[in-house]
């Protein structure tokens, strides 16, 4: 049993059934742990990519269901605003939560470069994070946002 | 400074070699013995070396929690860590510097006062000598015991410590592999537990041939008595498993808890343990006051599951925990596999924030148990959510009445707190046991819960006594020893509770005479300037002056302490509107921490405390069916949200000329007693108990 994916801009071959969670994929056969279990369940955001540009619970996705599409984890934002804005800010404390959530906020600022506070809130809304760091968190998406060079819409779609 | 003032983590480990090596490539290796657990305080420590050395921060490497190769500093609790772990290492720095420049002085034919450092480099008048530490180092005894007297530097000469300065942790942090979750070791097989439900519960069927099926891979059963572990090479199966298999047990000797222990009433009357702390009764005499105020269960819910790995080979066990403490994890460890503490060794790796005793040591004798059956493999345990909320030793549930005597002017010159919890520490060193330990064929004894003293900051009855000028205080204390859950250590411990109970029972006094809260507060704090100070402060960032008289569905409420009424001062005011339900709209927090080593890092922590204690206030409590703990996820243990975060603006009170105070948890107990007394001044109705629910917030709007 094998799989094809393409993570973060690379054509992947995997040895893994369809059905294995796509989490368990990126981090034990990719070794892309950067992806974090933190419920199994969809309901903290810890384990959040990006498929074909959108959020995606890793931890509930069959890897199956992936081929062939565009799966973007928190290691390739190397440079991207948002890692440099999270470390401007300072936004974190324990870190555990960090990955899906710039992943969330990098798939709203592909499609809205400048986002308002209450679209920030509302991508961020399935996130959960249990230190109290969500007002530096906000703050560093508001920053990387504003760090966004122009034209930033079409290369942000395109990575 | 004479012995005994000395900070313990120095008088256990006064060997600079201990802390401190000059490695090559102008490296300086500082082993200590506290650990990350999302607080910043390895960054923190390293400004505290740079700045005593003059070692710039980016040539110093950090290992910290390691049995093998670090300090013994105890547990990372309490927020002891800067005051303690700090001031040792300062002192053991400062040490270790001047037997340098006594070193290069005597090769000089100077005096010591003639050579200054500048990253790591020693010159005489301006010029350089061509040594450093690093030189020098093989001249310089570093193993020869510290008396602690070299001088640490005057703090008009700091350079690095009181700066802002970046986490060094956090990099890692948002790129990819930071967490002992991601080590990866030969030989690994993913370990899942089948959890004993509770103490005493016997294994008496297991369907291994269902788990199998359910599985779906190849699947190792590990039974020992009543625990249960599965295991796999693959992990997908080995949680396939584990999601599966209680489903296919069946216990016997089960307890039976019913859902009304889940209240903090459960625990009023209970046989206890009983004391009382501060002035002796009887009280005072004149006119009394009483009201009664609660918290539930809670749970420290850590975003990230437990996770320990371990391996046994050639007769040594190593543990890789997010553990508080490598030394009294390996005390724990040796005990319960009967082995000596030197065949075991425990390497400190990161895991998610903690806020006090979670399941990270149990998990690390789950994963222990499991190597020693398994050896030449590496065990990586990985708890589930449902079995960290299902499991995790709780914050325990508090019922507290407070009873004040009044004078004629309407001021307390009595108060009695009277207090009714379960133990607030159970860790192994304190009549606790480890998890696992009581699944096993020979199990753990029953366990003995205490509180800590009241040296250590009490459990109980932390912050029980109001930091106010009242002439007669005390805490009347019922250690209930039998909860139907586990209790252990939880952020504040009794501090959360205790100060929510004193600083709304003040608004209730207040207005009982028509004062207003900050006037009252501050007219009952002779003698205790730090403390008015905060409380100006946040009322002033508030504009509190201009509040309103409430009623109306929106109000502002403030909340004091002095964490352990001998750590970091905080003063925080809350805005909310309330209609169905409380929504925080803003808070003010004015702090004094003495010197503050990373500004920074501790308005992150300010801003992290109020926002969890938010979060308790408003929304949490464990719930029980018949068995346990019935809210396994976090549909049924929700916590604060991003779109329930109100706007922060901290501050902290320069005293630069003060001892660091600790100030992890000083923001707690201020923010839910401002959230209570907000709510009081926008409903005209006040909750006593927490969380504040739809369901309370119609109670009282109803009068009930
Ligand atoms: S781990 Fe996927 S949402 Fe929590
Ligand atoms: S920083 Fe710890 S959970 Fe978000």
């Amino acid at each position: 049993m094998s799989l094809d994916l393409i993570v973060n801009g690379q054509a992947r071959h995997v040895a893994a059934a369809p059905t294995t969670p796509l989490l368990d994929v990126l981090r034990n056969e990719l070794d892309l742990k950067g992806t974090r279990y933190g419920c199994g369940l969809e309901q903290c955001g810890s384990c959040m990519v990006l498929v074909d540009g959108e959020p995606v619970f890793a931890c509930a996705r069959e890897a199956g269901t992936c081929a062939g599409k565009r799966i973007e984890t928190v290691e390739s934002l190397a440079d991207h605003p948002l890692r440099a804005a999270f470390l401007d800010e300072q936004a974190g404390q324990c870190g555990y939560c960090l990955s899906g959530i710039l992943m969330s906020a990098k798939a709203l600022l592909d499609r809205t470069p400048h986002p308002t506070r209450a679209q920030i809130v509302e991508a961020l809304e399935p996130h959960l994070c249990r230190c109290g760091t969500q007002s530096r968190i906000l703050r560093a998406v508001e920053r990387a946002a504003a760090a966004l060079p122009e034209g930033a819409q079409r290369l942000g779609a395109m990575s | 400074m004479s012995a005994t003032t000395l900070p313990l983590s120095f008088v256990n480990n006064p060997s600079p070699a201990r802390w401190l090596r000059f490695d090559p490539d102008r490296l300086l290796h500082l082993a200590v013995g506290k650990v990350e657990i999302g607080q910043g305080i390895l960054t923190a420590l390293t400004q505290i070396a740079a700045e005593e050395l003059d070692v710039p921060m980016d040539r110093i490497r950090v290992l910290s929690g390691d049995t093998d190769a670090a300090p013994d500093e105890g547990a990372t609790t309490s927020s002891l860590s800067i005051e303690v772990g700090g001031g040792s290492l300062r002192l053991i720095a400062a040490e270790a510097r001047a037997r340098m420049l006594d070193r290069i002085a005597q090769r000089l034919n100077c005096a010591p006062a003639e050579i200054e450092i500048r990253e790591g480099a020693f010159f005489r008048g301006g010029a350089p000598t061509g040594q450093d530490y690093w030189s020098l180092a093989h001249e310089v005894d570093l193993v020869r015991p510290a008396a602690g007297n070299a001088a640490p530097k005057p703090r008009t000469a700091y350079r690095v410590v009181g700066q802002p300065v970046r986490r060094v942790d956090l990099p890692a942090k948002v790129s990819g592999a930071a967490f002992v979750h991601d080590l990866v070791r030969p030989d690994m097989l993913h370990a899942r537990m089948l959890r004993q439900p509770a103490r005493g519960a016997r294994l008496a069927a297991l369907d291994e041939a269902a788990i199998r099926r359910a599985a779906g891979g190849e699947l190792r059963i590990l039974r020992l008595g009543n625990f249960v572990a599965l295991l796999s090479a693959d992990e997908t199966v080995a949680q396939r498993a584990a999601v599966a298999a209680p489903a296919h047990a069946r216990w016997e000797n089960m307890r039976a808890i019913v859902p009304e222990q889940q209240e903090a009433a459960w625990l009023v009357g209970k046989p206890s343990n009983d004391q009382i702390v501060g002035d002796p009764l009887p009280a005072a005499s004149g006119k009394v006051m009483e009201a009664s105020y609660s918290r539930p269960y809670v749970a420290h819910a850590s975003i990230g599951p437990s996770c320990a790995l371990a391996e046994m080979r050639g007769g040594h066990l190593s543990v890789w925990s997010h553990t508080q403490g490598v030394y009294p994890l390996r005390a724990a460890l040796a005990r319960v596999l009967g082995v000596g503490a030197e065949t075991i060794s425990v390497h400190h790796a990161q895991g998610p924030g903690c806020y006090g005793h979670n399941g990270a040591d149990d998990a690390a004798l789950d994963a222990a148990l499991i190597a020693r059956e398994i050896p030449d493999h590496c065990i990586r345990l990985q708890w589930r959510r449902e079995e960290e909320f299902g499991y995790e030793p709780l914050g325990s549930a508090m019922a507290i009445t407070v009873r004040a005597v009044l004078d004629d002017a309407g001021r307390p010159i009595d108060w009695t707190q009277e207090v009714w919890s379960g133990s607030h520490v159970q860790r192994p060193a304190m009549g606790g046991n480890l998890l696992a330990h009581e699944a096993l064929p020979t199990p753990a004894p029953d366990p003995r819960p205490t509180d800590p003293s009241e040296a250590a900051g009490g459990g109980g009855t932390r912050n029980g006594i109001p930091h106010y000028a009242i002439p007669a205080r005390r805490v009347l204390h019922h250690l209930v020893p039998v909860t139907p859950v586990r209790t252990s250590a939880l952020r504040g411990l009794g501090a959360l509770p205790n100060v929510f109970a004193i600083e709304c029972f003040l608004d209730e006094l207040a207005a009982r005479i028509g004062a207003d809260p900050v006037a009252y507060r501050l007219s009952l704090l002779d003698g205790r300037p730090r403390a008015a100070r905060v409380i100006a402060r946040a009322a002033e960032m508030a504009g509190w002056s201009g509040r309103g008289k409430g009623g109306e569905g929106h109000g502002f409420g403030i909340g004091f302490a002095q964490y352990k009424n001998r750590s970091a001062y905080a003063a925080v005011v809350v805005e909310v509107e309330v209609d169905r339900e409380v929504r925080l709209k803003r808070v003010w927090c004015a702090a004094d921490a003495g010197l503050v080593v990373n500004p920074d890092g501790a308005r992150n922590q300010l801003e992290g405390g109020i926002l969890q204690a938010a979060s308790y206030t408003l929304k949490e409590r464990i719930t029980f069916d018949a068995t346990g703990v019935s809210s396994v996820d976090w549909a049924s243990y929700p916590i604060l949200r991003f779109s329930e975060v109100p706007d922060i603006a901290c501050e902290l009170i320069a005293a630069d000329e003060e001892r660091s105070l600790g100030m992890g948890e000083c923001t707690f107990g201020p923010t839910a007693a401002a959230i209570g007394n907000a709510v009081a001044h926008a409903l005209g109705a006040r909750i006593r108990d927490m969380p504040f629910t739809r369901e309370r917030v119609a109670s009282v709007l109803l009068g009930g």
